[in-house]
């Protein structure tokens, strides 16, 4: 028999179409949370269904599809959403970013600039950024379409109260278009920036709460902040230990009970960029050596 | 010349006209009105199931009335039925020009987020965006509600009832309101921290010149921060006029009945 065959990229064109859609209206409305009837996709809810979707609706034949997960390539999630689509679309895949013309994440923008060619397509896991503040979700609807924001300041009030300053790390509450108050689902505060006047589109899919929200190429996104204790993108104090970039985001790795730890870039196809130009930091393995042991 | 303050406090600042409400049935509230004046403080009294409370949300625009209308006199002088406001100059109205005190804090407050950001909710809502300054001001409003500056970072739900209170008032008075909605503020409180609520608020309605419009079924309550009272029954308001002349020389049996009810000191 047979394999069963898929449409393209798994959905069927009507539900393709429909999200859409959603995504059109997204674009037309920046920063808004426009539902959209998710389907059930064939992984759990919180590995991305509403990205896969997302994905899904705008994948065509000759697309170069790049899949990270935290920065990296090559965990689990990113394999396999990137082997799922391979698979049910036929589109090549890639782990480099500038040979990529959509990428769908989890938690991180590349560190190389995207370009108008290319698509980001985040995963979601709660696309309400009142959520937290305010439980009821028609009372949150309300304060969207009226603008009435000061709630979020309330978060940020309470960090500066409590830490000292804005601790607020990641999911970062950002002003789309100066409109609408976007969470941009669990990235870190370091890509924040990022999203400003990015020439990409970005596009958000939220699987399990059925939102889609979007930034459209060249929008301005700012990060909220109070005048006295304005935003401030977080990275560690710290060189990668196997680049040796300085301007990368860094994951922190324990590396035994001591106490001893390294940090290196959470953008695996960066960093191995670096290291395949030559950079290298103060864990790198020397290639000398292995070449003496060879 | 005309003095312009003395022709503001001429002019009510809000107006009912015979104001119903029924909730299929059943009449909750018939046939209300009266002005409320700058600076005044008019007290709603009743028993339960009266009308009250009803009557307070119709006022306050949180329900719609089945008859007749509320109109109020905003910032710029201009008098307009509520009605007709739209929900966002209703709700902007209801951070910045009024306050509502709820008989139970939890309702008024966010328990979960500290005192000096439950103060500076409304202001950083009309666009504050200083740290320092909405600090600033939300320490000064826990001194004048006689709070300790040094729990300005403790949630309300840390709190005693009567602080609770207090800070209710301090986070709705901080954008300075000119008039205050309160349903039955002191219930629920022990009678020694009810005599210093009430001594609180006497003194800032006077301080901040405030027009309270307080539901309560407490007539000590009424009499001690109240200029006027309206004694409901059954949905209608039986009786109106000055506090002392109600409350020393009630005319209506139910009045009587309500005024007789009360232990002698």
């Amino acid at each position: 028999m047979n394999a069963p065959a898929y449409n393209f990229a798994y959905l069927d064109e009507q539900t393709k179409r429909m999200i859409r859609r959603a995504i059109l209206k997204a674009i037309a409305i920046p920063g808004y949370q426009v539902p959209f009837a998710s389907r059930e996709m064939p992984m759990p809810y919180g590995w991305g269904t509403g990205g896969v979707q997302v994905t899904a609706a705008i994948l065509g034949p000759t697309d170069v599809l790049k899949v990270i997960d935290q920065g990296s390539d090559d965990t689990t999630n990113a394999i396999s959403i990137r082997k799922f689509f391979a698979k049910t679309a036929g589109v090549a895949t890639t782990t480099a970013t500038d040979d990529a013309t959509v990428i769908q994440t989890r938690h991180r923008i590349p560190e190389t600039a995207l370009n108008e060619s290319q698509v980001l397509v985040y995963q979601v896991p709660i696309p309400e950024p009142l959520r937290f503040l305010e439980p009821r979700e028609t009372e949150t609807r309300r304060m969207h379409a009226l603008a009435e924001y000061g709630l979020m300041h309330v978060k940020l009030y309470e960090d500066i109260a409590r830490f000292g300053h804005i601790a607020t790390a990641y999911a970062y509450p950002v002003k789309v278009n100066a409109r609408y108050v976007m969470d941009p689902s669990p990235t870190p505060k370091f890509d924040n920036p990022k999203m400003d006047n990015c020439p990409a589109p970005q596009l958000f899919g939220a699987g399990r709460e059925k939102r889609i929200y979007a930034i459209p190429p060249y929008t301005k996104v700012v990060s909220l902040d109070f005048e006295d204790h304005p935003f401030e993108p977080y990275r560690f104090n710290a060189p990668c230990a196997l680049c040796g970039a300085e301007d990368s985001y860094l994951d922190e790795i324990v590396t035994d009970d001591k106490g001893s730890r390294m940090f290196v870039c959470s953008d695996t196809d960066y960093c191995e960029g670096r290291q395949a130009a030559g950079h290298h930091g103060s864990l790198s393995a020397a290639p000398y050596k292995e070449k003496a042991h060879g | 010349m005309v003095d312009q303050a003395a022709l503001e406090n001429d002019q009510p600042l809000l107006v009912a006209t015979s104001l119903s409400k029924s909730f299929g049935r059943i009449a909750a509230c018939r046939d209300v009105s009266f002005s409320l004046y700058p600076g005044e403080v008019l007290a709603i009294v009743g028993e339960s199931g009266s009308g009250k409370s009803t009557l307070l949300q119709l006022l306050s625009g949180q329900l719609a009335a089945s008859g007749g209308h509320v109109s109020y006199r905003m910032r710029d002088g201009v008098a307009r039925d509520l009605a007709t406001l739209g929900e966002a100059e209703r709700r902007f109205l209801f951070r910045t020009d009024w306050g509502f005190v709820h008989q139970d804090p939890a309702q008024g407050l966010r328990m979960a987020v500290s005192a000096g950001a439950n103060v500076g909710e409304r202001l950083m809502a009309v666009g504050w965006n200083h740290y320092g300054r909405i600090r600033d001001t939300a320490s000064d409003w826990l001194t004048r509600v006689e709070i300790d500056v040094a729990r300005i970072d403790d949630a309300p739900r840390t709190y005693s009832g009567g602080m609770r209170q207090r800070l209710q008032i301090a986070r709705n008075l901080v954008t300075e309101p000119r008039l205050v909605f309160m349903d039955e503020p002191t219930g629920g409180l022990d009678v020694s921290v009810q005599a210093r609520l009430l001594d609180l608020l006497r003194s800032l309605v006077a301080e901040l010149h405030l027009a309270v419009i307080i539901v309560t079924h407490d007539l000590a309550v009424a009499r001690l921060l109240s200029h006027r009272v309206m004694v409901m029954k059954g949905g209608r308001v039986i009786e109106t006029g000055l506090t002392d002349q109600v409350l020393d020389d009630p005319r209506e049996p139910y009045t009587q009945l309500l005024v007789s009810s009360i232990l002698p000191p």
